[in-house]
């Protein structure tokens, strides 16, 4: 597929992707994110919908979605955010949601809005390969979405074979069996894992994430996958520091 | 009709295993196990054995006399309130702790609303000298004292779930977290007929010993096994599954489920979710769930701890759906009136969740020679706090 993500995963150089909860800290803070992240550097960004009940995510991703659902964030206002940056924004926006926002939103119109928008690529953690290929495939291919599947330290070769067969964006590293959260380290045991993916030499960019909290861990894993998304370690800035210096925590990671 | 699983884990549009790639192996290992086990002589031998002089099975079909005069029918009681613990649940744990043992696990997590669940899993942790974490909303950890004394008395640790409405739905959140972050050594007992396939096919399973007895029980005393109707309430519905089971092919035989209204179906303050949900995905299951328009999932309430859940299990959704069960609900109060009743007619005092059961008798009307079977799914000590304040 051609997106725009697709010649960016392309690239020869680590490939860093900030993740942020739409609509945290404050409502309408979804545009000056996304402008302080791409003029620092970022090669994509991606758009937490914020959930109810996030599975996947770990005390700092929920506090956000909370706090964003407080502030009044719906899908509807998302769109329309990010229908306005459309124009403007050049790097990809990557959607992360739960699979029931979803459902309950119309998974036709769900579509069609990421098509206005110009989003070619979501992240659905509770949506396993065996429902997306009975259920979504099609309906996604039709509107030019690609879907990103998890991989884990617990994922079986056979099963990341799979999964490499039917990405068409890039693989989500999953670093360590946890849920989302800023830890300090890379472990031995998370390196052996990344070895062990390595060569598999998957035809797929891998991008590793959860847990990966700052320039050290960026570097790490970077050694051993293409590029790495931080998430929650970003928020937590966010929640510090406000959106005013954004760039300031990109400009921390990406300097030599 | 077929009202069972099918092979891909759907009941008709329902079930499937929606979960984070996380825990796939974990569910997939449970799912390609979970039949054998089930089916292995080993396991019937041990599970019939702990039923039997464990557990206090078979626990007996009353016959109630004054409830029956009262409301001119044939009511007969199934009498879950006297297994050890003092409900249904620990017909499940029993089963899974088996479960767990076979596929080698040595952590328990569990989830717990009420505290029945948790208490009957932190039972046979201890019976099994297993490590036992049971989450349980912060609410629920105030309003169901001695449930949470009773875990920690078995050596369960109970660690509150602070997230979202501090219920049972966030005590499952807090389980599932957990269990992504332990996937090797940790197995999670569900405690009703929800989360991802085979949880509900298996909690089902298991739970189905009280409409096989009920069988037996209702041919020995009515020389006819099957009844005209069976009530039971629903939380996430194990107790109602367990019920039913035996029941699902006879459509002679109708089937009730009572969710909690609460304050009242549309007063903002419920968990009549068949009533106020839609379909959607909910712990890991697709079913119809308590939701705003834009799929946030919705508070529940109800003054019963194991029936304030904003979601049923798949096979209910279904028989919702395809109106093999009536689904009615009882209020706060209705059910508290039921209480007292069942207390002062039959010396029983029942849980506040099979007080449910009992508070939609007003509502139905019923021919003297029609056999009733309520599901009375648990005893009321826990609750007793709750009765004495209303009672004033
Ligand atoms: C006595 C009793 N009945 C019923 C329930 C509701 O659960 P379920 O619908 O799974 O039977 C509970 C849950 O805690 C309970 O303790």
């Amino acid at each position: 597929m051609g997106s725009r993500l697709n010649k960016i995963l392309k690239e020869n150089k680590k490939l860093l992707s900030v993740f942020f909860t739409a609509g945290f800290p404050k409502l309408n803070d979804t545009e000056v994110i996304i402008k302080s992240l791409e003029s620092s550097g970022v090669d994509f960004i991606e758009v937490g919908l914020p959930y109810s009940d996030p599975l996947a995510d770990g005390p700092t991703i929920q506090h956000s979605s909370s706090v964003a659902l407080e502030n009044g964030i719906n899908l509807d206002i998302i769109f329309n955010q990010l229908e306005a940056l459309k124009n403007s924004v050049k790097i990809p926006l990557v959607l992360m949601g739960y699979i029931n926002q979803i459902i309950k939103y119309g998974e036709e119109k769900f579509c069609q809005k990421c098509k206005d928008c110009g989003i070619e690529t979501i992240i659905i953690p509770d949506l396993p390969m065996i429902e997306y290929e009975s259920h979504y495939q099609q309906l996604f291919t039709n509107y030019g979405i690609s879907n990103v599947f998890l991989i884990t330290p617990q994922t079986s070769e056979e099963r990341i074979r799979k999964i490499d067969k039917i990405t068409n964006a890039f693989i989500y590293v999953v670093a360590s069996s946890s849920i989302t959260g800023a830890k300090g380290e890379i472990s031995s045991k998370q390196i052996a894992y990344f070895e062990r993916i390595q060569k598999m030499n998957l035809k797929s960019t891998l991008i590793a994430g959860f847990g990966i909290s700052n320039k050290s861990t960026f570097n790490t894993v970077c050694k051993y996958v293409n590029g790495a998304i931080i998430g929650s370690a970003f928020i937590n800035f966010l929640d510090k520091n406000g959106t005013g210096n954004s760039s300031n925590f990109v400009k921390n990671i990406v300097k030599n | 009709m077929n009202y069972f699983v099918d092979k891909n884990g759907y009941y008709g549009q329902f079930g499937g295993a929606f979960i984070p790639e996380l825990l796939y192996p974990n569910v997939k290992e449970l799912e390609d196990n979970y039949l054998k086990i089930l089916e292995s002589e080993s396991f019937k031998k041990e599970f019939k054995e702990l039923l039997d002089n464990y557990v206090g099975r078979p626990t007996p079909l009353y016959l109630a006399k004054r409830l029956s005069e009262k409301y001119g029918a044939t009511i007969y009681l199934k009498r879950e309130d006297l297994c050890h613990t003092g409900a249904h649940k620990i017909n499940n744990t029993i089963g899974q702790i088996l479960v767990a043992k076979k596929l080698g696990k040595k952590r328990i997590i569990a989830e717990t609303g009420a505290g029945q669940h948790g208490v009957a899993t932190a039972t046979v942790c201890a019976l099994m000298n297993l490590e036992c974490v049971v989450f349980m909303g912060e609410v629920d950890i105030k309003r169901q004292a001695p449930n949470v004394a009773r875990m920690k008395m078995l050596g369960a640790k109970v660690v509150p779930a602070k997230s979202g409405s501090k219920t049972l739905k966030d005590a499952t959140n807090e389980a599932i977290r957990d269990w992504i972050g332990n996937p090797a050594d940790t197995y999670y007992l569900i405690g009703s007929v929800v989360g991802p396939h085979p949880y509900p096919d298996m909690v089902a399973r298991l739970q189905s010993i009280i409409s096989k007895e009920m069988k037996e029980q209702l041919l020995e005393q009515t020389g006819n096994e099957n009844p005209d109707m069976i009530i039971a309430c629903v939380g996430g519905g194990s107790n109602a599954a367990g019920a039913f089971y035996h029941y699902l092919d006879n459509e002679d035989v109708k089937l009730i489920a009572v969710e909690a209204a609460g304050l009242g179906v549309y007063s903002g303050q419920s968990a009549a979710t068949s009533q106020l949900g839609d379909v959607g995905v909910l712990h890991g299951s697709k079913t119809i769930l308590m939701q705003d328009e834009y799929g946030q999932v919705t508070e529940p309430y109800s003054i019963s701890a194991g029936l304030d859940y904003p979601g049923i299990g798949p096979l209910h959704a279904y028989l919702h759906e395809s109106k093999r069960a009536v689904f009615m609900n009882a209020t706060d109060q209705e059910a508290l009136d039921s209480a007292y009743e069942l207390t002062k007619t039959e010396g029983i005092i029942p849980a506040l969740e099979s007080a449910h059961a009992l508070a939609v008798l007003p509502k139905m009307k019923f021919k003297k020679e029609q056999v009733i079977v309520i599901n009375l799914s648990g005893r009321g000590d826990k609750d007793l706090e709750t009765y004495i304040t209303h009672l004033k």
